[in-house]
């Protein structure tokens, strides 16, 4: 058999390749590598599959044995999830279903499962607490975290490597291990169950990463810059806003969606520092588990309606992710 | 346009000195050159004038105005860096228009100033663009409208055409010093490239280990350097420096080789050498004559052609080792071979001594 190294490909090459990628092992192989790649990613999307499919099912066809690829969508899920019921007893069962046009859409679809609202579940407000939690702290971390990362990159700050350790240090410790105390402290404070209680200890543990990453980036931008508008007649805060500012985008893109989904996806703080007033949507999702039938679909739906901030988010600013994951790894 | 004075101007790095205290007088609208090779202070003296880098003693004066503790903003002095610092996310009108919007001018003067500028640099189908899509000239060109815009009082250019291709330079070279006449500017160039700075300087100033080595027109640094440095630093190839001793009114380099320097020369080389008579003689390539009965003699080591003219690389004969060869400019039309004996003379008004102890010049009094 003649050799590929004797012989070359079968057709000219009209792409810019390197020589061994054209080699037909090293095609075959890329092609194993793309179906491992594809398969493997069709396992991990299998759990928002099911999430998803979960969340637009009737609680029958959740539990029903073989599961049930075709089923009738309904939005029973997202109804219970925004609802408080009640079980309903037969007599008022069969009263309801005398004259069902009485009752709205939401009420048809409890009355479906036997049950009848009695008002608007706290789902909503644990949303609402999310969204000001994890969007004022992403804020703050990365405005705060912005800063001091110029700081680190431009000046000789004293003990400036000593400080960032520590400042990375506090990534070190697994958050688990600090709830305790932190639960104990905030009491003492009375930052237990509050909004700023929780605004802190996100921006606190975001900082770490945003200093971080943000240095990163604006070590990347060239000081020539700002010399160049010292000399063009700005003072350093002009020039920090009208040339750092602008050219660390990709940057503070990237750290803004890290920041924001930590802080969105947060669990343990939550379910430890919060009750009522301030409980995020993550834990209050696991708690439904607890309260007699396990309204799947229920759960489900609230994850679904949890994720697609974060989606939306990370979809708008996917570009400058992209950059960002990778800066450092090629100048300009 | 104005006059700069350094006055014992100094920076330390720690304890080392990047600069050693310099005195440099800038008139008005000279073409200044700062030249010396990599690390010897250029570029440091330049941002100490510029304001972006700090003196760590002596005072810098602009216009008779002590600037030396002034905000960069506040000397009205405009800066090329060498890889431009266009701002990526401007349009090149946005950049040019930059250093305007600093001083507050109305949006009808910088609509009026940047015409003016991008009309001079004829750069005006580029206004729209961002600098990432430029080409190199292209950039340098916003880059010296960003500075000429704003009609500063100095312009300090940082090796600014140190980023372009070698053709392409010498239309810039040629570009600068046009404006810089136009604009009746006072400007301050640092290069490591001599012959740059020949043909752009009206002044230039040789550094070396943070230590000024000679200030002079192109041609006193080229024809009467200060010391070996100069002598070798400037010219390509450098001048040629041949170790000898001076005894007997005759320099001997070899038993073959000697040379009698002129008479004039005498009592300043008695008084300027080192009491053994050790001395270091140096002379430009095209000061030698070849001819078949020149005074030294050596055989052709090699030969390089450069069109008009070619360089002869000679050892001498009775040299040891390859510190014996020295460059000689050549007619192109004779062809040397390698190992053919050749001899040449010098002109005696155009060679120069050193003092190989203090590696400086030796001057003739009333010279």
């Amino acid at each position: 058999m003649a050799r590929f190294e004797d012989m070359g490909p079968a057709s000219p090459v009209v792409e810019s390749i390197r020589v061994d990628m054209v080699n037909p092992t090293a095609r075959l192989l890329g092609k194993i590598r793309a179906a491992i790649a594809v398969a493997l990613a069709t396992i991990l999307l299998i759990p928002v599959y099911v999430m998803i499919v979960t969340s637009i099912k009737s609680y029958n066809d959740v539990v029903a044995i073989p599961p049930k690829l075709v089923f009738e969508p309904t939005m029973q899920g997202f109804v219970f999830l925004f609802s408080e019921r009640a079980v309903l007893s037969k007599a008022q069962l069969e009263e309801y279903q005398k004259n069902p046009g009485e009752l709205d859409f939401i009420g048809q679809l409890a009355l479906e499962a036997g049950q009848q609202v009695t008002g608007p579940s706290d789902y909503v407000g644990r949303l609402k607490n999310s969204l000001i939690i994890a969007g004022v702290s992403t804020v703050l971390s990365v405005v705060l975290g912005f800063f001091a990362a110029y700081a680190f990159s431009r000046f000789n700050v004293p003990g400036k490597n000593d400080l960032l350790f520590f400042i990375l240090s506090t990534r070190m410790l697994p958050a688990v291990v600090v709830t305790i105390p932190l639960f104990l402290m905030y009491r003492t404070l009375r930052l237990h169950d509050t909004h700023l209680g929780m605004i802190l200890l996100y921006t606190v543990f975001n900082l770490s990463f945003s200093v971080w990453l943000l240095k990163g980036f604006i070590d990347e931008i060239p000081r020539e810059y700002e010399d160049a508008a010292l000399v063009d007649g700005y003072s350093r805060l002009e020039a920090f806003f009208k040339i750092v500012l602008p050219q660390s985008v990709t940057g503070l893109a990237a750290t803004t969606v890290f920041c924001l989904i930590f802080a969105w996806n947060e669990y343990a703080f939550s379910l430890m520092l919060t009750s009522e007033k301030a409980r995020t949507a993550p834990p209050s999702i696991a708690t439904m588990l607890g309260r007699g039938v396990v309204e799947w679909q229920a759960i489900a739906a609230g994850s679904v309606l949890f994720l697609i901030p974060v989606v939306v988010i990370t979809f708008a600013l996917r570009k400058y992710l992209l950059r960002g994951v990778t800066f450092g790894a090629i100048r300009q | 346009m104005a006059t700069i004075e350094l006055r014992k101007v100094e920076k330390k790095f720690g304890t080392a000195y990047a600069v050693e205290p310099m005195d440099l007088t800038i008139n008005h609208g000279e073409f200044v050159v700062l030249l010396g090779p990599s690390g010897c202070g250029k570029t440091t003296t330049l941002r100490m004038i510029s304001g972006l880098e700090t003196v760590s003693g002596g005072h810098i004066y602009l216009d008779g105005r002590d600037v030396t503790w002034l905000h960069p903003s506040d000397r009205d002095t405009a800066f090329v860096f060498q890889l431009f610092a266009l701002y990526p996310h401007l349009t090149v009108r946005q950049n040019i228009a930059f250093p305007l919007q600093a001083q507050h001018e109305s949006p009808e003067t910088i609509t009026k100033r940047v015409a003016e500028t991008v009309e001079l640099l004829k750069i005006g189908d580029l206004l729209n663009q961002r600098p990432g899509n430029l080409s190199g000239g292209d950039r340098q060109r916003v880059a010296l409208a960003r500075a000429l815009v704003r009609h500063p009082a100095a312009f300090l250019m940082d090796e600014p055409l140190g980023a372009l291709d070698a053709d392409f330079r010498e239309t810039m070279r040629a570009e600068i010093k046009r404006l810089h006449i136009e604009q009746n500017a006072t400007t301050v160039y640092v290069t490591h490239d001599q012959i740059e700075a020949m043909a752009m300087a009206d002044k230039i100033v040789v550094m070396s280990n943070a230590v000024v080595q000679h200030i002079g027109s192109p041609a006193e640094v080229y024809h009467n350097p200060s010391n070996l440095f100069v002598a070798a630093f400037i010219g390509s190839p450098g001048m040629n420096l041949m170790a000898g001793h001076f005894a007997n009114q005759t320099v001997h380099f070899s038993d073959e080789n000697s040379f009698k320097p002129p008479k004039e020369w005498n009592s300043a080389l008695q008084v300027g050498l080192p009491s053994e008579g050790e001395v270091i003689v140096g002379f430009r390539p095209e000061v030698a004559r070849l001819s078949d009965k020149g005074a030294l003699v050596g055989d052709v080591y090699a030969v390089d052609i450069h069109g008009s003219y070619s360089v002869l690389h000679v050892k001498l004969a009775g040299s040891k080792d390859e510190l014996g060869i020295v460059h000689l400019r050549a007619d192109r039309r004779t062809s040397h071979p390698i190992g053919a004996k050749v001899s040449f003379d010098l002109d005696p008004e155009m060679v120069r001594f050193f003092n190989p102890q203090t590696e400086a010049a030796i001057r003739r009094e009333n010279a």
